[in-house]
């Protein structure tokens, strides 16, 4: 009943074209934003704005990277993580060695050097796909962690290559409370997700799926191969280069190569997994499903059955209804949180009558 | 609007194609006709689909030579053909099937957006004026093609006949010069065919497409198009007006059999 697109005529194709064409999620849409730049940061408590909302918005960045080039693309990659990495480090060393570089500009070159290592390690798919592709960016995960751990001068000759992030200041003002890089991180993630929404939309991304669905058919209507997979290959490392520089600098402030491993690849790709592929949504709903479930589960665990069971029993049930849930959750919507997402939004379309 | 029939826009000079061993074209020649319907038969794995694929780049002959429209191409791959102006579809359907069809038409355009994926990111001006520009030649082809209830579905939801006309939109939507349809109508009931045949017939008129098919079903072959080429074992037996061919005893005799008599 309240959902209903009945009344709103479109007259004309830039109506019918617009990212939200029903006017209720447009308002939707406008009061989560209002909402997280102007509400959120005077509300939330410290803890959450650090070790949840910020990293929520970081990893969705990362999720959003994979999403464009595994979901709309459909390049099998593992290397998220060594693509963050590379972002990370690359920011670290422009910020550290070019003096009185802004920090964003830091952060794109960060984000630039990231996509240049991606195209590199995208030349394989033009020869392989699906699985052998993956071994392939495997190979780049292990590469790029390696080399940041042997060659110190990516640290500055830290100790095992621990890099610590500069204070982060923009037009002087600087941004040193959880909040505020709460909101940097916020705003810089929104500005992505849509450039991302937008390359979706239009001739890039229709190119880019038309590659996952069909490549020959793509080729016989024109769509050159190469260029369109080498161009998802930069433009999603670009982001996970992003994400990477956020992920140093707002989130973490310490990073070690390590910490840029094949778990956080998989965690990354678990994210599109279960938020949807193939959908800006996807990775934002996937994000603070794999990173609010834990909390939730501990706030659960410490607060009903906290008291009967031992701590360390507690953190491996954690896990294990941590396990069960994801594996619900694949078998009851293979499609991810968006399709779920998306068949609510059908029923509330005729929510209260049945037809 | 009357039909014309113009030069030769497409010459094909004894193509040979094999792979390793199996011998698919063997020494085959023939020409296309600019504005006719050409059609292509003969037998399962007579070579008609490998011819398609010659024409458009996907395979390489190892002998012989392709004049399209006075220029001789050697070695081309298919994105080549397609800036060329020659469009197609397939034997068995290869439509984006995550896509919906108002997506996967709009792909059929991509040769003549210019736009790079910064100012696409960018989305608001150019872009946007761009999107708005095809979005509107596409809707004629919607229009065009009956399909206009449908332009919102993903195509994998689509019953079979409808997942060929939008296909058949797609091609349609890179305003080719040449059009090679395979088997337009396979699996299809009879209003099904007759629909595609209207609109193949109305795609050759209206807009004055060269099409080159290749069909099974005898009565739409012999009914729609200008000259037919028979092709056997990879060989060319036979190659003129329907009238000839159907009467030529070699045809009868390899192809037509029972049919005729």
């Amino acid at each position: 009943m309240i959902y209903r697109e009945a009344g709103q005529f479109k007259a004309s194709y830039e109506e019918d074209q617009q990212i939200f064409p029903i006017k209720q999620d447009r308002i939707v849409m406008a009061a989560l934003v209002v909402a997280a730049f102007f509400v959120a940061p005077f509300v939330a408590s410290e803890y959450w704005l650090q070790a949840v909302l910020t990293p929520v918005l970081v990893f969705a960045l990362a999720a959003l990277g994979l999403n464009i080039l595994t979901g709309y693309a459909g390049q099998l990659s593992l290397g998220t993580g060594a693509f963050m990495a590379v972002g990370a480090y690359a920011t670290y060393n422009f910020l550290l060695r070019l003096d009185g570089l802004p920090f964003l500009a830091g952060l794109v070159l960060g984000g630039l050097s990231a996509a240049a290592v991606g195209v590199v390690f995208g030349l394989p798919s033009l020869r392989i796909k699906g699985f052998y592709l993956a071994m392939a960016t495997l190979a780049a995960q292990f590469f790029i962690v390696w080399a940041l751990t042997k060659f110190p001068w990516f640290s500055n000759y830290s100790s095992s290559g621990i890099i610590s992030a500069q204070r982060i200041e923009i037009l002087g003002f600087a941004f040193d409370t959880p909040a505020r890089k709460y909101l940097l991180t916020l705003a810089i993630v929104s500005l992505l997700a849509l450039a991302a929404k937008n390359l979706a939309r239009t001739n890039t991304g229709r190119s880019w799926m038309a590659v996952r669905d069909m490549d020959v058919a793509a080729e016989v209507i024109g769509i050159p191969l190469m260029k369109t997979k080498l161009l998802a290959f930069a433009v999603s490392s670009f982001y996970c280069g992003i994400a990477g520089g956020l992920y140093a600098y707002t989130y973490l402030g310490t990073v070690e190569p390590d910490g840029f491993g094949l778990d956080l690849s998989f965690k990354i790709l678990f994210m599109i997994i279960i938020g949807g592929m193939g959908s800006v949504l996807g990775a934002f709903l996937g994000a603070a499903f794999i990173l609010l479930l834990p909390v939730g589960l501990n706030v659960l665990m410490h607060t009903s059955v906290g008291v009967l069971v031992p701590a360390t029993l507690a953190s491996n049930l954690e896990l294990i209804v941590f396990g069960v849930l994801i594996v619900f959750f694949l078998i009851v919507e293979p499609h991810g949180l968006t399709r779920l997402w998306q068949i609510g939004k059908e029923k509330l379309r005729l929510w209260p009558f049945p037809h | 609007m009357a039909r014309v029939i113009g030069d030769v826009i497409l010459d094909l000079q004894n193509i040979s194609l094999s792979f390793g061993g199996v011998k698919a074209l063997t020494n085959i020649s023939f020409d296309v006709r600019e504005g006719e319907i050409r059609a292509i038969i003969g037998p399962n794995g007579a070579g008609k689909s490998s011819m398609l694929n010659v024409i458009n780049g996907v395979y390489h002959p190892q002998q012989g030579r392709i004049v399209f429209r006075g220029q001789e191409r050697r070695r081309m791959n298919p994105h080549e053909a397609a800036a060329q102006g020659i469009a197609r579809t397939f034997q068995n359907i290869a439509l984006f099937k995550g896509m919906t069809v108002l997506d996967n038409i709009m792909t059929g355009r991509n040769l003549m957006m210019r736009r790079n994926f910064l100012w696409n990111a960018l989305y608001w001006g150019p872009t946007r004026r761009e999107e708005i520009a095809h979005r509107r030649r596409v809707e004629e082809i919607i229009d065009f093609l009956e399909i206009q209830n449908i332009r919102k579905t993903p195509v994998g939801r689509l019953p079979y006949g409808l997942q060929k006309r939008v296909e058949l939109a797609r091609a349609l939507a890179a305003e080719p010069s040449l059009l090679l349809l395979d088997e337009p109508m396979a699996g299809m009931n009879v209003e099904e065919k007759q629909d595609m045949c209207r609109f193949i017939l109305d795609v050759n008129e209206q807009l004055g497409t060269t099409i080159v098919l290749i069909e099974h079903d005898m009565g739409v072959v012999m009914d729609i198009s200008d000259r037919v080429v028979v092709l056997d074992y990879g060989r060319k037996i036979g190659d003129g007006p329907p009238d000839e061919v159907r009467n030529d005893p070699v045809v009868i005799e390899a192809y037509l059999g029972g049919a005729a008599h």
